[in-house]
């Protein structure tokens, strides 16, 4: 099989399963055995792709031509082929909890859900292997408006609100920064494809180069940073496998990752090392992580707890970016696995925990760590690699990160980092604490359901065995910079 | 015996639909007229093809009216600025006359059939002639033809609205006025060089190169009367009503052809007939279109965000989107004359196809299309709906569709000229226009209730998904829309460089 069917067919086949939960869609178990069987093969062809990196492969498929210097192009990078990794790897997870937590919070429109679950995630692996800037911008749009129907998927008013507030804080930033800052790089270089080094070097104007930074950032809405963040706490009223997959991973994941496939394939970091543009960023990402744990300490809805400290977890990777050293953007590469499989984890057990005995309130977890302990061991786990504790994964990418600033002489970063390590202790682990230590006085009703506490205990265990075989992904991650 | 019908070709497709709009009106109401319409509109498309073949090899063909030789007869132009808008209008009447016949049944009275198909003749003959004339006199026949036929034909919706005659009245009032600016201004061009003829007028009008003071109220004057025509803000106040209450199809032919063919002779009289005035155009364009054009694309979006007419809401955002196409014209140079072409070809599309969307809503719910009344039409009428959905993702400008080139141009002609502010001005009222399309959608799609597919009417969804096609197709394959455009602004150009 040569190359490029390989990439057309990975990117095809989260559509291909959409269509047949559609076709299938009066046989609730098939309909959603294609979610699995879509994420098994994509998963396939990540890891193909992932190895095939490794050893100086080359996937390209050019469809057409869109404009002058523009082509529809998926070209896999190394970064690319990590979080298309990622997010095939996860669908699976997300996709063996959804059937497990639709049909225990008793949802309704489960075939519009898992049609939609499907092309977002086709979205998300079009925005990984995406060859230019533009057909990365494409994706990035779909990926918008397919996950619109999840957010609102409830259609009772709160959800329509947050439903409304996605979409207009997403899109418009979107075409009010993002685009434009688009037509610029293209105007001014005449091409929009990733490039090792970047393009904009002895092309892009140097002093207009921060301000180019600046519409990308808040243009890609979907790296939800300050003040452009509202989106994500707003979106967690949709059902928690949207929150899990697409607020964790898909989403959040492209956002990011297409700032930092700017940063890297586009901007070039040498650019920015030698111009100092990026470096009022490094305040505003220092700022979030900061601003969002401290708001996350006062949330007692643990969704919303999440939300904030996967707007702070974001703000690493930018961070990553920002600083532009070999060590950070590694950092910020690896951090986009190692986040992923810590907050889904943590998603899954929020889902899970609110499917069995349908509380949300950090609060009134009192003493149902005894009551749920896989679940409260998942959680612990996914929380520790989130914190950085060794051994879990998570330790990896906060170390590179460090290293990243210290490489920069940012002490001050580094401090921040530590710092917002303890916070993540403090509200990450608070639920755990509460769920062991404290007792109920009133008994609750528990409904079993054992296909939302597997995935979270696997990935759980994931974060922990990963740690040792980082090697792994290490190796995939040093290729982003050369 | 054929060849003579082709050497008349630029007459033809002015005088066939024209004759063909006389012998309707004397005919029974019944399926006759529509289908001699069709008829004679594939006759009009093949001339039209005919045309541009010609003008390809040729560059240029002018036509003499029973070889009156200009300056004193009547002449028509076809070249490089116009047979890009011929195709366009061609193609486009036919496949809108081929949806209006379901349309037509359902919103007016079987008796006024015929009548409605005269009207429409008429109004595309002379909507037609108003492309190829090459005298400014001439221009303001034609000009009065369609304002008159289409006037008529909007006062056909009193059937379904009585606001229809209000409406109609209103263009009338305000047409007529238009249209008396626009002739006062024939007058004093008409006085000072005793033409009429736009080739000569540009020859004679270079004896004053300095300018005089009655030329210049002259070239006013008629621009004036043009801009309320082309429903250029603020005068634009016509145009809603008229829009809205107008039944379905008349809509979709008035919002996708009529001012655009008014805006392209706007153009052509800027910039191939006033040229030679530098600083009057300087002070028209840069002092008074391109504020009023930044104006027109806020108001008319903000406008549309807070309508829960339909048709009302997409009259609103036609004014905003002649906005982008005056602010392109306002640049004055190659980059933003071809990006003002190019947007009337895809903004015609996409309202187009947008007002015939909306127009099968009208006939199918049977009243005014509001925001409430098209809830769950996504799940009702998918087919329709997905058109109106592609369609409304084109007027944003995302990628993939034909409204992305369209911003692509108008993005690169401000970058060229160094207008940052306007560019911050287009994104963000692109991102509004988000605001109004998602109402829509919403209701559509993600309202709370969830109807069972009905059966659609395939005679109606076929012409409007050609339209979605082509603006799919040119978005991806966008070269034949480019190179027209591209044409236009050569020709155009020519003036501007002496």
């Amino acid at each position: 099989m040569s190359n490029s069917f390989l990439l057309l067919l990975g990117i095809a086949t989260p559509l291909i399963a959409a269509l047949f939960s559609y076709l299938t869609r009066y046989n609730n178990n098939l309909r959603d055995s294609f979610g699995i069987i879509g994420g098994i093969v994509t998963l396939i062809i990540s890891l193909r792709v992932f190895h095939g990196i490794q050893s100086n492969e080359i996937f390209e498929i050019t469809l057409f031509n869109l404009f002058e210097g523009v082509d529809f192009t998926f070209r896999v990078t190394p970064l690319g082929s990590i979080f298309s990794l990622v997010a095939s790897s996860l669908w699976i997870m997300a996709s063996i909890y959804t059937i497990g937590y639709m049909r225990g919070a008793g949802e309704k429109n489960q075939t519009r859900f898992v049609i939609f679950y499907s092309i977002a995630i086709h979205a998300a692996l079009s925005i990984a292997w995406s060859g230019n800037l533009l057909v990365l911008f494409i994706f990035y749009e779909i990926l918008t408006f397919s996950t619109f129907p999840l957010v609102g998927h409830k259609q009772n008013s709160e959800s329509q609100s947050a439903g409304r507030l996605y979409l207009s804080i997403l899109v418009g930033t979107s075409l009010i920064f993002f685009l434009p800052a688009i037509f610029w790089i293209w105007l001014e270089t005449g091409t929009l494809n990733f490039q090792d080094g970047g393009i904009l070097i002895n092309k892009f104007p140097t002093e207009y180069l921060s301000f180019l930074i600046a519409l990308l950032v808040f243009g890609i809405g979907k790296a939800a940073i300050m003040p452009i963040h509202r989106w994500l706490p707003a979106a967690m009223v949709a059902p928690t496998p949207v929150s899990a997959l697409l607020h964790a991973v898909a989403v959040v994941k492209a956002g990011v990752f297409s700032f930092l496939v700017v940063i890297v394939y586009i901007v070039g970091p040498d650019y920015l090392l030698q111009t100092n543009s990026s470096d009022w960023l490094v305040w505003l990402a220092c700022f979030t992580i900061m601003a969002s744990s401290i708001i996350a300490i006062t949330k007692d809805d643990l969704k919303a707890r999440l939300a904030y400290s996967t707007i702070s977890q974001l703000s690493y990777i930018i961070l990553g970016a920002a600083l532009a050293s070999s060590l950070a953007i590694k950092g910020a590469s690896f951090h986009i696995i190692t986040h992923a499989l810590g907050k889904i984890t943590l998603f899954f057990c929020a889902g899970a925990i609110y499917v069995t005995a349908h509380i949300k309130k950090v609060s009134e977890l009192k003493g149902l760590g005894f009551k749920l302990p896989l679940i409260f061991l998942a959680y612990t786990l996914g929380a520790l690699s989130i914190i950085g504790v060794p051994p879990f994964i998570g330790s990896w990418s906060k170390f590179y990160l460090i290293m990243g600033s210290l490489e920069r002489e940012f002490i001050f970063v580094a401090i921040i980092l530590g710092v917002s390590s303890l916070l993540n202790i403090y509200y990450l682990l608070q639920p755990v604490v509460i769920g062991f230590t404290q007792t109920r006085k009133k008994e609750i009703k528990l409904i079993k359901s054992p296909l939302t506490v597997w995935p979270p205990v696997i990935t759980g265990i994931g974060c922990l065995i990963l740690f040792f075989y980082s090697d792994y992904f290490i190796h995939n991650v040093n290729r982003v910079i050369t | 015996m054929f060849d003579l019908f082709l050497d008349d070709a630029p007459a033809l497709v002015v005088v066939l639909p024209l004759i063909a709009s006389a012998i309707i009106a004397f005919m029974p109401s019944k399926i006759w007229p529509w289908i001699i319409s069709m008829i004679v509109l594939v006759f009009h498309l093949a001339l039209s093809l005919h045309l541009i073949e010609e003008v390809s090899i040729s560059k240029i063909i002018i036509y003499e009216f029973g070889n009156w030789e200009p300056p004193w007869g009547i002449s028509f132009k076809i070249d490089g600025v116009n047979s890009g808008l011929q195709i366009l209008f061609s193609s486009f009447v036919l496949i809108s006359t081929f949806y209006s016949r379901k349309i037509f049944l359902n919103e007016i009275e079987a008796e006024d059939t015929g009548k409605a198909y005269s009207l429409w003749l008429l109004a595309i003959g002379s909507l037609n002639g108003i492309i190829l004339t090459n005298d400014i006199f001439n221009l303001f026949v034609f000009l009065e033809i369609s304002a008159l036929a289409s006037i008529s034909l909007i006062s056909l919706g009193a059937g379904l609205n009585r606001k229809a005659l209000l409406a109609a009245f209103n263009y009338l009032i305000i047409g007529a006025i238009g249209a008396t600016f626009y002739v006062i201004g024939v007058g004093f061009a008409y006085a000072m060089t005793g033409t009429l003829n736009m080739n000569d007028l540009i020859i004679q009008l270079s004896q004053y190169s300095e300018g005089q003071l009655a030329i210049f109220a002259g070239m006013s004057f008629m621009l004036i009367g043009l801009m309320v025509k082309a429903a250029i803000f603020p005068l634009h106040i016509w145009l809603p009503a008229a829009y809205s209450y107008a039944p379905s199809a008349v809509s979709t032919l008035l919002a996708a052809l009529a001012t655009k063919t008014i805006l392209y002779f706007f153009a052509r009289l800027l910039f191939e007939v006033f040229t030679i005035y530098e600083n009057y155009l300087i002070i028209f364009l840069d002092f008074i279109l391109f504020p009023l054009s930044v104006i027109a694309i806020f108001i008319g979006t903000l406008i549309a965000i807070y309508q829960d007419d339909i048709k009302k809401l997409l009259a609103f955002s036609s004014i905003a989107q002649i906005g982008y196409i005056t602010l392109a014209f306002s640049l004055r140079d190659h980059s933003g004359i071809t990006s003002g072409f190019v947007h009337i070809f895809n903004h015609a599309l996409i309202k187009g196809g947008l007002f015939m969307s909306v127009g099968y809503f009208a006939i199918l719910y049977k009243d005014r299309v509001t925001l409430s009344s098209i809830k769950g039409f996504g799940y009702k009428y998918p087919i329709t709906s997905f058109a109106l959905l592609i369609c409304g993702l084109s007027l944003i400008g995302l990628p993939l569709t034909n409204g992305f080139i369209s911003k692509l141009y108008l993005f690169q002609a401000l970058y060229i000229n160094q207008m940052y502010i306007p560019i911050v001005l287009v994104a963000v009222s692109s991102a509004l226009a988000v605001v109004y399309f998602w109402k829509i959608v919403e209701q559509m799609w993600f309202s709370d209730i969830k109807p069972k597919p009905e059966k659609e009417d395939p005679s109606i969804y076929f012409p409007i998904w050609i339209i979605t096609i082509s603006i799919i197709l040119f978005g991806i394959y966008s070269s034949p829309i480019i190179e027209f455009s591209t044409l236009s602004a050569d020709y155009l150009t020519q003036g501007l460089q002496k």
